[in-house]
């Protein structure tokens, strides 16, 4: 195995393209490591892209917020300007792992890693948020929906990797939250989670909404119709069922040791509940 | 595979050791600079005995290469005491029995010291969370808070 740590995006885009057996991306390596540590992969390189520019750091632009790829989730939930924004994508990504964890995780790994249990996942796909992609040829900004393909895959081709994620500008009215079920309190998998973001018109009804679940599909769901469910509400008892139940109804889960379909696909309709009001409440909606 | 020269501050003493590329800041620190305060417990950034502060960070040693400590400034559990003078948390786990088998220790000691830098104040939940990737299986933890809550207390009156 050969590490790297490259100076410039063209460097580490060559680097990755003229490797001929496997590569990895080194970001905070909590995910990275751990595969090594296990034997599940066997990289011939590393490329540590830590000392890219401008993978360290939160720029405002455009109103909204570029995270750099290398943005430790602890970094990121010390920016109160982020967390005023976004506060559902901030607190998605501080509920991965322990402190320790924390301190080197990064989103952009989180998204890469292709968990369909990703936390920070869910919440960034609801936020609408956009992946820049860089590569050997000029970079390209993706929907995060689209980035995942199945668990573990994603749809990066051989020599590209991710540089910042961008969050946009808000309208007033506006907020995200995320929930996830686990069965401790504390350091363990989503077993299903949601994320909504929404605004909320100078009546205090939904103007515009974004629903995605976690852990209920091979990737992460980006439903549309959970949205629908909700919009021209102010989150009444109807418009809520009417969003559990689309929930419900896209979820398509596993059973496995952590929990049973039937399971999933109930408590994802909960979670989203219970997501949407928090929201609507960091909105400024009076329900 | 070709080794690597790393050059590094750990403790505040400036360090060059040589390593693998795909070994851990961990193995590096055990192996080649003798400091075997952190511990490998699962190896995979569960138990946090391994903590240790990286640019002032708290991170779990085994999740990093030892070649991405280039630059860095590390901190262990060697460097918590001043000479022969015990931190107030090392004292106060002593009085209040915060540890039996003592595995886990050097890392919860790294960690609470990380989170008082930080908050000097904190709850007991917060203190609870905070140690959270800390895994101890001897004390059921009471006693690991009521050390790290008196630490505080002490430190804040001095």
């Amino acid at each position: 195995m050969r590490y790297e740590k490259p100076q410039t995006v063209a460097e580490a885009a060559r680097l990755l393209t003229g490797e001929k057996g496997l590569s990895r991306i080194l970001a905070g390596g909590t995910d990275v490591l751990v595969q090594l540590k296990a034997g599940l992969v066997e990289p011939d390189l590393v490329v540590d892209i830590k000392a890219l520019p401008g993978v360290r750091s939160i720029v405002a632009e455009a109103g909204g917020f570029r995270i750099g790829a290398a943005v430790s989730n602890a970094q990121l939930g010390e920016d109160k300007a982020v967390r005023a924004l976004w506060p559902g994508v901030v607190e998605a990504a501080n509920l991965i792992g322990s402190t320790q964890v924390q301190g080197r995780a990064t989103m952009v790994g989180n998204l890469c890693n292709a968990s369909p249990a990703a936390d920070a996942v869910p919440a960034l796909v609801a936020a609408g948020a956009v992946a820049r992609v860089a590569g050997p040829g000029a970079a390209r900004d993706v929907p995060v929906e689209k980035i995942p393909t199945g668990p573990g895959k994603t749809k990066l081709k051989r020599g590209e990797f991710i540089t910042s994620i961008f969050l946009p500008a808000r309208p007033p009215r506006s907020a995200d939250a995320y929930l996830r079920f686990i069965p401790r309190t504390e350091m363990d998998i989503a077993v299903a989670s949601a994320a909504v973001s929404l605004t909320l018109d100078e009546d205090g009804r939904i103007a515009a909404a974004r629903v995605a679940l976690g852990a209920v599909a091979p990737t992460v769901l980006l439903v549309e119709a959970a949205a629908k469910a909700i919009l021209g509400s102010r989150l009444e008892d109807p418009a809520l069922e009417a969003l559990a139940a689309a929930c419900s109804a896209a979820a398509s889960p596993i059973d496995d040791k952590r929990g049973t379909v039937e399971f999933r696909k109930d408590v994802v309709g909960v979670l989203a509940k219970r997501a949407a009001r928090i929201a609507y409440t960091r909105a400024g909606g009076q329900s | 595979m070709s080794a690597i020269t790393v050059s590094t501050t750990v403790n505040g003493d400036a360090v060059d050791f040589i390593c693998q590329p795909d070994e851990s800041l961990l193995d590096a620190l055990r192996g080649r600079l003798g400091l075997t305060g952190a511990k490998e417990g699962c190896g995979t950034g569960d138990c946090g005995a391994c903590s240790v502060t990286v640019n002032g960070r708290l991170v779990c040693s085994c999740l990093m290469l030892a070649a991405e400590a280039e630059g860095a400034e590390i901190g262990t559990v060697e460097g918590i005491a001043k000479g022969n003078a015990l931190h107030p948390l090392q004292q106060s786990f002593l009085d209040h029995a915060g540890l039996q088998c003592g595995v886990c220790t050097p890392g919860i000691l790294v960690a609470a010291k990380a989170l008082l830098d930080r908050n000097p104040d904190p709850t007991d939940e917060e203190v609870r969370y905070w140690l959270a990737g800390n895994l101890c299986r001897c004390t059921g933890y009471d006693k690991i808070i009521r050390a790290v809550q008196s630490a505080a207390a002490q430190m804040r009156s001095a």
